[in-house]
């Protein structure tokens, strides 16, 4: 900021005009990143409400840690929970595996149908959520009515994680194919000038090279599949997940739990995204040094 | 689909690739093939899952709109090319779509004015903080948006956070409300959708060759005219890739409307869901569905057609 420092000075009219408009673009910024986060600060404070009844309220007293304490003794919400995460590990897992080997042959190697595969991801991506709830909803219903070779999709845990990974493969295919479009290609080649076979050098040269994306990956299939409410909202048949269990008490009033786990899952995913952003700041640096 | 490319061609083509690979000898291009044999092989797993998770249920769904009956009165739904889906359905709910596409649309251009200027300000003046702050403007997203949502009902609620003490002190007429009026459902909007404006315009705006503005200011360019004449266009495929990522999905929302709304800002997504989940009215249901659909997928198609799939600031809006 000192360009008094520089060798030839601006004019000091000019300075003068700049110091002043340089403060607006901060201090918008400022204000975005306050407004963005005023519902999680409202989230966190509510937790600590003071109130006389089980559900939120706008009144906020301080303070009491009777909810963080009571924050098992809603059984439904347990239940909710429980059905996410036992949701969005598989699910996570499965789009990981199946959605890694597309964004790497799409990184890579050109086909005669890698249009129509990158069109699909695109599309899978920015299709309306109600779009593709009600489609599979549709398909579900379908099949249980007509059987298949005798198929049939329970509406509850398998058609929610059905759906899950089916939405979330597209996520980790566009994270994996942004990193082996980064990639060098020489160290595979180098690889297999030193006699390497394919699923060698795909293990030791390939995926550690796209592991920080594969993570990334996994990591975001995990926090879509935590977070969806829509697509969910549609499949679920009469098994809650968290958020769809926290919009239906939102009608009558949320309990003040739902915000204290609102406060655990945000600084889980905050922490572990924390300690990704780190490590891949520290291997960048180290490579640089 | 695995058309037979030779190396050489591959690698000219794709940019990944490295501009000047050496002529492959006979023993590299077996490996080479094999181990796309392999990489061909493990992509089937993942491409028949959306085979039949993602494209098969979008074509059901317009089978599924041309049934007529009733689950619970007609004895089941029967596939009889029932054209009237579509008709009445948009006789009788073509203002709802109006009314979506209005606030997306308004929503996603305030989406735009409150996201690029602060994607600029980080791309170019963020210095070594850049990631630290675009991380800032990314974590409130952790939080499950359903419960974003009904924070801001605390907050824009008619003695709620904000107005209850504008009321108090009297700067506010006492009926005054903005909760169940379009304003609320528009503000709902462009705050959930705001990080898919936000992370595309970064990207674009982050990854311009500062050079080039250098250069404009050698040739004479004020401020204002390298931003207008090098920047700006410099950051239009993030701006496309934002709208799209906004618009789109914001068309078809309903948890905005539902929570923060009222009788009078219904969209087509509430009435969608509701012929779904509560009438159990599945082809009815399905044409509405297919409307939006088939609107959204021309948006998307114009989009690929001008920008093609594979730009990075895509990729960046889908990571919020």
């Amino acid at each position: 900021m000192s360009a008094v420092a520089t060798a030839a000075p601006p004019p000091v009219e000019r300075v003068r005009r700049r110091r002043w408009t340089s403060f607006i673009l901060p201090v918008f910024t400022g204000a975005m990143i306050f407004y963005l986060a005023s519902p999680v600060f409202l989230m966190v404070l509510y937790g600590f409400n003071d109130l006389a009844g089980e559900r939120q309220v706008a009144r906020f007293t301080c303070c009491t840690l009777v909810w963080w304490r009571q924050m098992f003794e809603l059984p439904d919400l347990n239940r909710a929970l429980r059905t996410s995460l036992t949701v969005a590990f598989p699910s996570a897992i499965a789009a990981t595996a199946l959605g890694t080997f597309i964004g790497l042959v799409l990184g890579r190697y050109r086909f005669s149908g890698r249009a129509v595969l990158n069109f699909v991801i695109f599309l899978a991506i920015a299709i309306p959520e109600i779009v593709l709830g009600s489609a599979l909803l549709s398909m579900y219903v379908q099949v249980n009515e007509m059987r298949p070779f005798g198929a049939t999709v329970p509406l509850g845990y398998t058609s929610i994680l059905l759906s899950h990974i089916s939405f979330s493969i597209a996520f980790v295919a566009i994270t994996v194919r942004a990193r082996v479009q980064g990639l060098d290609r020489t160290l595979e080649n180098a690889a297999q000038d030193l006699f390497a076979t394919p699923a060698v050098a795909f293990w030791r040269v390939t995926l550690p090279l796209i592991l920080p994306g594969v993570v990334a990956g996994f990591l975001l299939a995990f926090v879509l599949s935590l977070d969806d409410f829509v697509i969910t909202n549609f499949v679920n048949g009469q098994t809650d997940t968290f958020p769809t269990w926290v919009f239906g008490t939102s009608k009558i009033g949320v309990p003040p739990q739902v915000n204290v786990w609102g406060t655990v899952l945000f600084l889980a995913g905050v922490l572990t995204a924390g300690v990704s952003l780190a490590q891949a700041y520290r291997r960048r640096t180290g490579r640089a040094a | 689909m695995a058309g037979p490319v030779s190396d050489e061609r591959t690698a000219v083509v794709l940019p990944a690739e490295g501009p000047l690979a050496p002529p492959a000898r006979q023993g590299e291009r077996t490996l080479e093939r094999r181990r796309r044999a392999v990489a061909y092989l493990l992509l089937t797993p993942g491409t028949l899952y959306l085979a039949l998770f993602f494209a098969l249920p979008l074509i059901l769904i317009i089978y599924t709109s041309l049934k007529s009956g009733g689950l619970l009165s007609g004895g089941g739904f029967r596939f009889t090319w029932q054209w009237e889906n579509y008709t009445d359905g948009l006789a009788t709910y073509g203002s709802f779509y109006v009314r979506s596409v209005v606030y997306a649309g308004i929503a996603t251009v305030a989406c735009i004015l409150l996201a690029y200027p602060m994607a600029y300000w980080i791309a170019f003046y963020g210095g070594r903080w850049k990631s630290a702050l675009f991380f800032m403007i990314l974590v409130p997203f952790f939080v499950s948006f359903v419960i974003r949502t009904v924070q801001w009902r605390f907050l824009l609620g008619d003695f709620g956070l904000i107005f209850g003490p504008l009321k108090d002190l009297g700067l506010l007429p006492q009926d005054f409300r903005v909760l169940a009026t379009p304003l609320a459902v528009i503000a709902g909007i462009t705050y959930n959708f705001l990080p898919f404006t936000a992370l595309p315009l970064y990207v674009a705006l982050d990854r311009i060759d500062r050079s080039l503005i250098e250069a404009a200011k050698d040739l004479y360019a004020t401020k204002t005219e390298a931003f207008r004449k090098v920047v700006l266009p410099l950051s239009f495929p993030g701006l496309f890739a934002a709208v799209i990522l906004t618009f789109v999905p914001a068309t078809g929302d309903y948890v905005n409307s539902s929570v923060l709304g009222g009788p009078n800002t219904t969209m087509i997504g509430q009435i969608i869901q509701t012929k779904f989940l509560v009438e159990l009215r599945y082809p009815e249901a399905a044409a509405l569905s297919v409307v939006l659909m088939v609107g959204m997928l021309l948006i998307a198609l114009l989009y690929a057609k001008a920008l093609g799939t594979e730009d990075e600031t895509l990729a960046a809006g889908a990571g919020a």
